[in-house]
């Protein structure tokens, strides 16, 4: 019988009953007494020249308090760069100033030229219509390729090109060349991997408050990491000492990445309102998030894989340009190259691969994390370029992939990761089950029966999750330790509070977090609370991205809540007058090994606060612990998923008609939490193969801001819940942390857009259209353009 | 953006030449165009009211007419700012040829940019506005010019200005 309470229950999301009903605290239902507002005026051209900005007669305009532009910030910091990349070369990224407002040029639509700060929004905004801008607009660059060129024209002027970067990682040159020449057969695809507006249901929001009182300012904003926020803003960009500023992401509606980096408008917020001695709050407007809200993907690849005579893997090599857009985004830099290169190797054993990354400066919104943030990239490359091998060469796809397995572990790839452990032979045995491979030519015959095309698809993946070891990642150029921190604060009558570094933005860790302790010490979960989001309030933690908040904050959780039983136990002794190491704690109570005398947990932690009998000598009252934790690898969650696709060859519209996930987690703490992440995540990810697709013309003008013409995935784009299966029953525990989880936040958003593509390329191959790529998002014009070519 | 057709105008080159440079004539043809003062030689100001899908905005900009050759061609171009709507700009090359029955062969090249909140809003739906804008243009421009049919004489434009009945302008540099 399932649990129904601790590790491994699917207790219902305690915090869904506030969200659901209304009662959510959202950063814009904060309103703090007297606050003015901020309208940003934002460039509409993607590269200009700022001649002059003459805001005489707006300030003039009701209710304006103060206008803002580039030359207020002369002297204030830019917004850093939180991973510095090293090229091929050895030399440093580079690395352009990100004013906070345009200094000199505008670098893409959405830049920001002035701030205008007024008693109420529409006074902002009427009085940004009476700034009078002088920009010159000078050609811009969109296409990478091109901004590479010798005569494009410069995002920044001064650097000397507009590539960031030449990285290059993994196997030498030498060595792959030699098992490209010494090759039975090599597939060549060429891809890209559209950009993608993440399109949070909240957008982004910030309230900056300055009190004189004490010199305190407190930023509330949507941010899924307020420490990382406090430390960039304030040591970067505002030198605000981190004891006088206070940053406070209250309930956040959804992040996926885009809520992890430091945004101009945070930093405004704050700056400005010790300007004016007065609150600043910034709402952004839909439209604006299109063109300020970092951007995802983007990435322009060319990979190739070599196989043997038996065809097995020899070697990969794959050459990206990704996108960076106008200016380096917090983590921008890592993506294409440390959360990318270091998959490049997916689940098998290919003994050479070879990664080459261009970073790329453009004039577009900036591009940075988004859920799965560079190993989606590397997964859809090497999942299409190894289904396309398996036609070339007319072997099953399936057994393609498992000839080529990685099947011991811990296994050390050529891309500088130890995978410590896995089964991939379980899940792929477990997809075929779910999807039910033998049934599949009499679905496909049914179709065909009726002029429709019946395609399946499948795909492996793999990520490193759990970001991430601190002395790893320092060595690889990030300006941060990635570990996490909780204190469990046990209060006098045995209820609970965790402080944990870790943010909850739809991912429900105030369920599942409480099910950790709850498991531990014995007691009944509503006895415990999480507290997150404030600096003010919880441990120095590095926040929640890249599935990680089990992972690192979960274990430095099971740590805090080890002290605690460790400490708890003295005192039980004492009170029991017995030996510490006699004391057993089981159901939350503490007991003496082989007696059946016991206190209770409310005994022990009331005993800690009020301590009238309690060995004073040996130990302090009290009962709070704090644990920081640092994870010594990744963890490697992996799967296999599949699905079948209809196409309609009249019409090139592709209906997905059954779709299964067979994951491997590790341990898995609320099943229900863990199967709606997938839920989502693959929803996301045939958002991106099917709909998605953020679009600029020739000229830098962002052409889809707006639902009209960004296609986000509604209920009927998606299959129904009953062509789903989803599961994670295959199960090998990560070996270095406590809870042997790996983290399951990102799996369906880089599972699942390889999956649908091939799905839809063996449909059309089954009809005899020899068609070997089409790009996401793969839109019916696509599809009848191939099948019509 | 490009578009380019030409039509036939049942009027002679040298009245079609002189209409082109005419602000009146501008005025009047310009969809949304609410003023139009200046000249051909020191170029046009223009305001223009337009809706794009959901944008509606006041243009204000200026025309230039440049690389002027009477009666043969001239080019065209203007840009408008919007404020929060964004700004068009463009460029029409326009060559006239006298055709075999004495009336004008208007032949035009158009080069339209959007910009800002009616690129980001609009891009769906700019193309067809721009040919549009353009048919209207052209249309208004020929009946202007052309003298009406038979029993069509009182019948008015469709935006009901007494001024712009067919061939107003003709008549205007016949009179």
């Amino acid at each position: 019988m399932p649990k129904d309470h601790g590790i491994g229950a699917s207790p219902k999301r305690r915090e869904d009953v506030r969200f659901l009903t209304g009662a959510g605290n959202y950063t814009d239902d904060i309103n703090v007494h007297g606050q003015a507002y901020v309208y940003f005026l934002r460039s509409d051209m993607a590269h200009g020249k700022i001649n002059k900005i003459d805001t005489s007669a707006a300030a003039d305009m009701p209710g304006v308090v103060r206008i803002f532009t580039g030359a207020d910030f002369e002297g204030v910091g830019g917004l850093p760069c939180g991973w510095e990349i090293t090229d091929k070369n050895g030399a440093a990224m580079k690395e352009p100033a990100h004013p906070v407002l345009a200094i000199g040029k505008v670098r893409h639509v959405g830049d920001p030229v002035a701030a205008i700060v007024a008693d109420s929004l529409e006074q902002a905004r009427d009085a940004a219509e009476a700034i009078e801008l002088d920009i010159e607009e000078l050609p811009a660059v969109v296409d990478m390729p091109r901004a590479l060129q010798a005569d494009s024209p410069l995002v920044h002027d001064d650097l000397a090109d507009n590539l960031c970067y030449d990285w290059q990682f993994g196997t030498d040159t030498e060595t792959t060349d030699k098992a490209f020449a010494a090759a039975a057969h090599v597939t060549t695809l060429e891809l890209v991997n559209n950009r993608l507006v993440a399109n949070p249901m909240e957008p982004r929001v910030a309230v900056g408050d300055y009190s004189r009182a004490n010199d305190e300012s407190t930023l509330y904003t949507t941010s899924q990491n307020p420490h990382v926020i406090r430390l960039l803003m304030g040591a970067f960009v505002l030198g605000i000492p981190e004891h006088k500023l206070r940053v406070v992401a209250p309930d956040v509606g959804g992040g996926f990445g885009t809520k992890i980096f430091h945004y101009a408008e945070e930093a405004f917020c704050t700056f400005a309102s010790r300007q004016i001695n007065r609150a600043v709050k910034w709402t952004s407007s839909r439209s604006e998030a299109f063109m300020s809200d970092a951007h995802g993907r983007d990435h322009v690849t060319k990979i190739e894989l070599a196989l043997d005579a038996d065809n097995n893997f020899t070697a990969v090599r794959t050459n990206t340009h990704a996108n960076m857009g106008a200016y380096l985004s917090t983590f921008s830099t890592s993506v294409p190259t440390w959360l990318h290169g270091t998959l490049m190797a997916g689940n098998y054993r290919t003994p050479a691969v070879q990664v080459n990354v261009k970073a790329v400066f453009t004039n577009t919104v900036p591009v940075d994390a988004y859920r799965g943030a560079g190993r989606p990239e590397a997964t859809f490359q090497l999942e299409r370029v190894i289904d396309q091998a398996a036609r070339e060469l007319g072997v099953d796809p399936i057994a393609l992939r498992r000839q080529n397995f990685i099947s011991e572990f811990p296994y050390e790839t050529p891309v500088a990761v130890v995978y410590d452990t896995g089964d991939y032979v379980a899940t792929m045995d477990k997809m075929e089950e779910l999807i039910d491979i033998a049934g599949f030519p009499a679905r496909r015959a049914e179709s065909e029966a009726r002029g429709m095309l019946r395609g399946l698809g499948v795909n492996c993946f793999i990520e490193a999750c759990g970001i991430a070891p601190s002395n790893l990642v320092g060595q690889l150029g990030a300006r941060a330790g990635l570990y996490d921190a909780a204190t469990v604060r046990v209060n006098a009558t045995g209820s609970i509070s965790v402080m944990v570094g870790a943010h909850s933005h739809g991912q429900g860790h105030e369920t599942v977090f409480p099910q950790v302790v709850a498991e531990m010490l014995g007691i009944d979960e509503s006895m415990i609370d999480i507290v997150h989001g404030d600096t003010s309030k919880i441990p120095f933690g590095m926040g929640t991205y890249g599935s990680r908040s089990l992972a690192v904050c979960g274990s430095a959780m099971v740590r805090a809540t080890e002290k605690i039983i460790n400490k708890a136990k003295k005192i039980a002794g004492h009170l029991l007058e017995a030996s510490e190491a006699d004391i057993e704690l089981k159901d939350g109570q503490f007991s003496v090994a082989g007696t059946d005398k016991s206190v209770a947990w409310g005994d022990v932690t009331l005993a800690a606060y009020v301590p009238h009998n309690y060995p004073l000598e040996d130990i302090e009252p009290g009962l709070e612990e704090t644990a920081f934790y640092d994870p010594s690898n990744f963890t490697y969650p992996a799967g296999a998923y599949a699905c079948e696709v209809e196409v309609d060859p009249e019409t090139g519209k592709v209906t997905i008609e059954k779709f299964v996930s067979a994951d491997d987690f590790g341990n898995v703490i609320n099943p229900m939490i863990v199967e709606g992440q997938v839920h989502g995540g693959i929803a996301q990810g045939i958002g991106q193969a099917l709909l998605e697709n953020c679009s600029y013309d020739e000229n830098g003008q962002l052409l889809s801001a707006s639902y009209m013409d960004y296609a986000m995935p509604r209920a009927d784009d998606l299959p129904h819940m009953s062509q789903y299966q989803v599961d994670h029953s295959c199960q090998t525990p990560c070996t270095h942390n406590p809870l042997g989880v790996k983290g399951c936040g990102e799996a369906g958003a880089i599972g699942s857009p390889p999956t649908v593509v091939n799905a839809v390329l063996d449909a059309l191959n089954s009809g005899g259209h020899n068609v070997a790529h089409i790009d996401m998002p793969v839109s019916p014009a696509r599809v009848w353009a191939a099948i019509n070519g | 953006m490009q578009m380019n057709d030409s039509r036939e105008i049942a009027a002679p080159r040298d009245v079609v030449w002189a209409a082109i440079l005419d602000p009146e004539v501008l005025k009047s043809c310009v969809p949304g165009c609410t003023e139009m003062t200046g000249s051909a030689e020191e170029g046009f100001e223009a305001t223009v009211v337009q809706k794009v899908g959901p944008v509606k905005a006041t243009f204000k900009g200026q025309v230039t007419m440049s690389a002027m050759d009477a009666p043969n061609s001239v080019t065209l171009s203007g840009e408008g700012k919007g404020g929060a709507a964004g700004f068009a700009k463009g460029g029409a090359k326009v060559d006239l040829e006298e055709t075999e029955n004495g009336g004008t062969l208007l032949t035009y090249d158009v080069e339209a940019k959007v910009g800002g909140k009616l690129a980001q809003l609009g891009s769906r739906i700019i193309d067809g506005f721009a040919k549009k804008m353009a048919d209207q243009f052209f249309t208004n421009f020929q009946n202007a010019l052309e003298a009406p049919a038979e029993g069509e004489e009182l019948a008015a434009a469709p935006d009901g200005d007494e001024n712009h009945k067919k061939g107003w302008f003709k008549r205007l540099v016949k009179g």
